[in-house]
């Protein structure tokens, strides 16, 4: 979904890149204050896992490939902030390094594919496991559904974008990259998914957005009173 | 500490292995994005940024490799590295005290 320049106005780019920044500043006031020590490197892990499993393009239906994104198994790992900043690294090493995804483009790739799933599926899940008594698989279940959730709205925004630029109106761009996408959402819970499972069963203490019962909270994710 | 550092060691191993072993049988088909463009006609509006014209690793092929599959997955443990390395030194910078 890497949008490459040309494909957006400098308004709309600039418009898209403002809350990207935003943001990932945000995200990175949380890395500087709010991240235990131990966990440092945990940014820099994800980030490297996400872009290592982006190379890896599955074929959907009809000569079209698509590949994870992983905002949303970001946010679950890392919390809705610091996933923000994980993908931003993801998504200008691909744009510097490899060409991939515009230069101008960029702020646009991190609202789309980084920070409005980020943030929305974080905001999610993290809600979710604070009102349910959620179980390992109903949660793994339900990371997966966010997963395909932030895969659309990704589409959905992008679409907009494209529309709002005159490249293609919205009418005629949106409803295939929702189509394509809900097929390439399925990857991504399915590859999310599969992540989460490795690692709430091995290090769920490293998890930030995780079900009540799973670990002693350790990681002050939320904001909690008591001591840990 | 070490059972730490050997997941740590784990999660990488994992990474590098994905982008180096398995990336050269991705799929090579256009994506959901580029098959849109593509079908309604304004793929041809794309174009590089002049500071991607000296991207070190343009289109994920590692320069100088004659062997495709060998120039992916070089280009994969690169990249691998490279984001592991931004992220890591990034968390670093922002830590610093007085930074």
């Amino acid at each position: 979904m890497h949008i490459p320049d040309g494909f957006l106005t400098p308004g709309v780019a600039a418009a898209a890149a403002v809350p990207a920044a935003g943001a990932v500043a945000y995200g990175l006031r949380h890395a500087r204050s709010r991240l235990d020590e131990r966990r440092v490197p945990l940014l820099g892990l994800t980030a490297a896992f996400v872009f290592a499993a982006q190379m890896l393009n599955f074929p959907v239906a009809g000569g079209t490939s698509g590949h994870l994104l992983g905002a949303a198994l970001c946010a679950v790992l890392l919390g809705p902030w610091l996933a923000c900043v994980a993908m931003a690294v993801v998504l200008t090493a691909q744009a510097f390094l490899f060409a991939d995804g515009g230069v101008t483009a960029l702020g646009a790739n991190v609202l789309n594919m980084g920070v409005i799933g980020a943030v929305g599926a974080g905001l999610g899940l993290a809600l979710a496991v604070r009102l349910l008594p959620l179980g390992r698989t109903a949660f793994l279940a339900l990371a997966g559904i966010a997963a395909w959730g932030a895969v659309m709205l990704g589409a959905l925004a992008t679409a907009i974008q494209l529309g709002l630029s005159g490249t293609v109106p919205l009418g005629v761009v949106l409803p295939p990259m929702l189509s394509v996408h809900a097929l390439i959402g399925v990857g991504e819970a399915v590859v999310t998914v599969a992540a989460l499972g490795a690692v709430l069963a091995t290090r769920p203490d490293l998890v930030a957005i995780r079900p009540r019962g799973l670990a002693p909270l350790v990681v002050p994710t939320a904001v909690s009173g008591r001591a840990s | 500490m070490t059972r730490m550092r050997l997941f740590f060691a784990l999660c990488l191993a994992v990474s590098v292995g994905l982008a180096m072993g398995l990336s050269p049988l991705a799929s090579s088909s256009p994506d959901g994005l580029e098959r849109v463009a593509d079908d309604h006609g304004f793929a041809g509006q794309g174009g590089l940024h002049p500071v991607q014209q000296a991207a070190p690793v343009p289109d994920y092929a590692f320069p100088g490799i004659g062997d495709p599959r060998l120039a992916t997955g070089l280009s994969g443990l690169a990249g691998t590295l490279a984001v592991l390395a931004l992220g890591w030194g990034l968390v670093r910078v922002v830590r610093r005290p007085g930074g």
